[in-house]
């Protein structure tokens, strides 16, 4: 490591649009995160956006994402229509309390919160710092690294906004909470916002997020989220990502894990130009359980990248983790499951598996699992596979009459099932087995039940 | 309905079968029979297309069409079906999704409308009846997991569905206790129809005892040797291939 820092044009130029612009930013937030901008500014100053000398992103080259130009918006842009006339979620008997989020900004429908009758919470991050600050005040920045991930680190420097949920102690709520990410300017734009995910102790719920692009424009989001689940509390995350090909997204997730808590995420890359999902679990109560789902579809030069890391705190806590892709054209992706026991943390069990099918000889996959176990009665296993459809299987078929297209189409769509069965919300199941058979069979080339045909 | 003249077909270079002629009329039960290695298989790969077996010499017609100038999917569904030697596991397919893609290409191939989900799950029913499959298989991946026994009666539940002109039998026998070997064979009898024809190819004879054969040909180095009528399974059976073998190639 050298200590010589040169500054890249591009962290200058995002420095002093902070400084800049650091009324405009405070101004539209609130005292909770803006406390934390100065010294966040500072970890970017050091960090910068990470390179791929930086061992965590070897296969994803983030630099040239910011090459182009965007425009960055500090306050909630005026748009001169109604999203519900251009966008409708195409899940219709999925039936979830919906959150909207335009351009890294919550969009309300009236209110800017919204309580339930047995008091969960969701709406707008900032309002909620205002409204219910002992709730967000503690936790609020306290999983994200700002330290270690230059990234993360500019996030919470210029994050505004973002998604709350709060489901209190006990509460189980069967509907769904939909965010749904929405992408709209007719200029690039770069958007940067920050969930916030509280599971009291013993409650349960489901969130679902589906990011979205609406117009062709270029898109660069980088999102923080950060989840709480409290003892015995269950927290099932979905998240379906389908934009354009002009669109980049960084996303980085942080979960902390009680006793006994359930966490199941699933990550579905459906499609995008350019994607890393940085997800790190921690595993700090005893019989905590974290599933981690994955899969990703991607062709022509699209690019996927998946980093996870599964930190296992303390004794008897189990996680399992599934990715899956599929790899067309010059498609190219990345898994990295790091897997960590720490000393003391006792009958672990922690598996992962990473399957790939590469359907040309242009596309490339690098996959790469990292367990560092520092216990001694611990159950652990991985496994990464990177192969093409299997010839024997596909002729079993044809000689059965199914045609040659049709019959590679059920051996993908197969390949995938696997990953999307794990999720349990039985409309949303279905809903996504045909999103992925449409998607495979390019039927999904744009998004879906979007009028605008952006790519 | 099929009609082999002087096939010749080689595997990686090495000519497996040197000038086959066969004749298979509508409504006949063919065996092939014949040693590890006389090429039995090879000609099964032949008619159903499989690309690593390369036909150097002859021709195959079937009810009159070209066969070796098409693709799998297409003899499959003028009407060819294979039982394999060794069934391939397909997992995460399920055996619902696989038949109905299945039937369905048929029915478009004779120009008919899909099935509908029930009448389609009404046919599964029956057929697997037909072959006496337990239920649960078919709500499993292809094969996936199935015992030796278990595939070939999946196998014999496919052609149920598929109700194929010419079924051929690959080696359908081999790994069957008697009681499956019993369950396959009368699945085959209940499907046999006038205007049907089957080619059973097998090494013994006992499959025989239940599938009785019009015909019986020896394969023997790549050429059929010998023909002649059920008795001929029976001789080999008592004598061996040795004296088939040891004889003419005429």
């Amino acid at each position: 490591m050298s200590n010589k820092t040169i500054a890249t044009p591009i962290r200058e130029e995002l420095i002093n649009l902070y400084q800049n612009n650091l009324d405009l930013i405070t101004r539209g937030s609130a005292d909770i995160l803006n406390q934390h901008r100065q010294e966040a500014l500072k970890h970017f100053n050091l960090l910068d956006i990470p390179s791929q000398k930086n061992e965590n992103y070897k296969y994803s080259k983030i630099e040239p994402l910011f090459n182009y130009e965007y425009e960055k918006y500090f306050a909630p842009k005026r748009i001169a229509f109604n999203v519900d006339d251009i966008f409708r979620c195409g899940i219709p008997e999925l039936d979830t309390h919906l959150a909207l989020v335009l351009n890294g900004f919550y969009l309300p429908k009236g209110e800017k919160l919204i309580t339930l009758p047995n008091g969960l919470i969701f709406g707008s991050l900032a309002e909620a710092a205002v409204r219910f600050p002992n709730l967000v005040k503690d936790r609020y920045n306290s999983l994200a690294k700002n330290q270690t991930d230059g990234l993360v680190a500019m996030n919470t420097a210029f994050a505004q906004d973002g998604v709350f949920i709060y489901v209190p102690r006990n509460v189980v709520e069967s509907k769904p909470i939909q965010i749904i990410n929405l992408l709209m300017s007719d200029t690039n734009q770069m958007v940067q916002y920050r969930n916030l995910i509280v599971v009291e102790d013993g409650a349960q719920t489901n969130v679902l997020v589906c990011d979205h692009t609406l117009s062709p424009n270029r898109f660069l989001s980088n999102v923080v989220t950060e989840v709480f689940v409290g003892s015995n509390a269950q927290l099932e995350f979905v998240k379906m990502q389908n934009e354009h090909n002009d669109s980049a997204q960084l996303t980085h997730t942080y979960a902390h894990q009680q006793a006994d808590s359930r966490l199941v995420t699933n990550v579905l890359s459906l499609h995008g130009g350019f994607i890393r999902n940085n997800l790190a679990v921690t595993l700090a109560g005893e019989g905590a359980d974290a599933q981690l789902y994955g899969l990703y579809l991607t062709d022509r030069t699209q690019h996927t990248d998946n980093f996870t890391f599964i930190d296992h705190a303390v004794p008897n806590c189990t996680s399992n983790e599934l990715y899956k892709g599929i790899l067309d054209d010059q498609a190219t992706g990345a898994f990295n499951g790091k897997i960590m026991v720490r000393r003391d943390a006792q009958k672990t069990q922690a598996y992962q598996s990473n399957n790939n099918l590469l359907l040309t000889a242009d596309a490339r996959m690098n996959t790469k699992p990292q367990l560092e176990i520092y216990a001694d009665d611990v159950k652990c296993s991985h496994g990464a596979t990177v192969g093409q459809l299997d010839m024997e299987a596909l002729f079993y078929m044809r000689a059965r009459g199914i045609g040659e297209r049709e019959a590679k189409l059920l051996l993908m769509f197969g390949f995938a099932h696997d990953v999307i069965k794990r999720i349990s919300i039985d409309t949303l199941r279905e809903r996504i087995d045909d999103m992925v058979n449409k998607r495979l069979r390019g039927e999904l080339s744009r998004c879906h039940n979007c009028p605008m045909h952006c790519c | 309905m099929l009609t082999i003249k002087d096939l010749h077909a080689k595997i990686n270079d090495k000519e497996i079968l040197k000038g086959i002629n066969l004749e298979v009329k509508a409504g006949e039960i063919h065996a092939i029979m014949g040693p590890n290695g006389s090429g039995k298989s090879t000609l099964a790969s032949v008619l159903t297309g499989r690309e690593l077996v390369e036909v150097t010499h002859g021709s195959v017609t079937f009810n009159g069409k070209d066969l070796l100038e098409m693709a799998p999917e297409i003899r499959a569904r003028e009407g060819i079906f294979l039982s394999f030697q060794y069934p391939i596991e397909i997992p995460g397919v399920s055996m619902v999704n696989f038949m109905k893609a299945a039937v369905n290409e048929h029915r478009k191939y004779r120009g008919l409308e899909p099935l509908s989900a029930s009448d389609f799950l009404k046919m599964m029913r029956e057929r697997k009846e037909l072959v006496e499959i337990d239920s649960a298989l078919t709500n499993r991946s292809v094969n996936e997991g199935f015992s030796g026994g278990e595939k070939k009666k999946n196998e014999i539940f496919q052609m149920a569905m598929l109700e194929p002109k010419l079924a051929i039998l690959d080696e359908t026998d081999s790994g069957l206790d008697i009681d499956a070997l019993r369950v396959v064979a009368n699945g085959v009898n209940k499907l046999k129809r006038p205007d049907n024809t089957v080619i059973v190819i097998t090494h013994y004879q006992r499959l025989l005892d239940y599938i009785v054969p019009d015909y019986v040909h020896v394969l023997y180095n790549g050429r059929i040797v010998k023909s002649a009528g059920k008795e001929l399974a029976l001789e080999l059976e008592e004598k061996g291939y040795d004296w088939i073998k040891k004889g003419d190639n005429a």
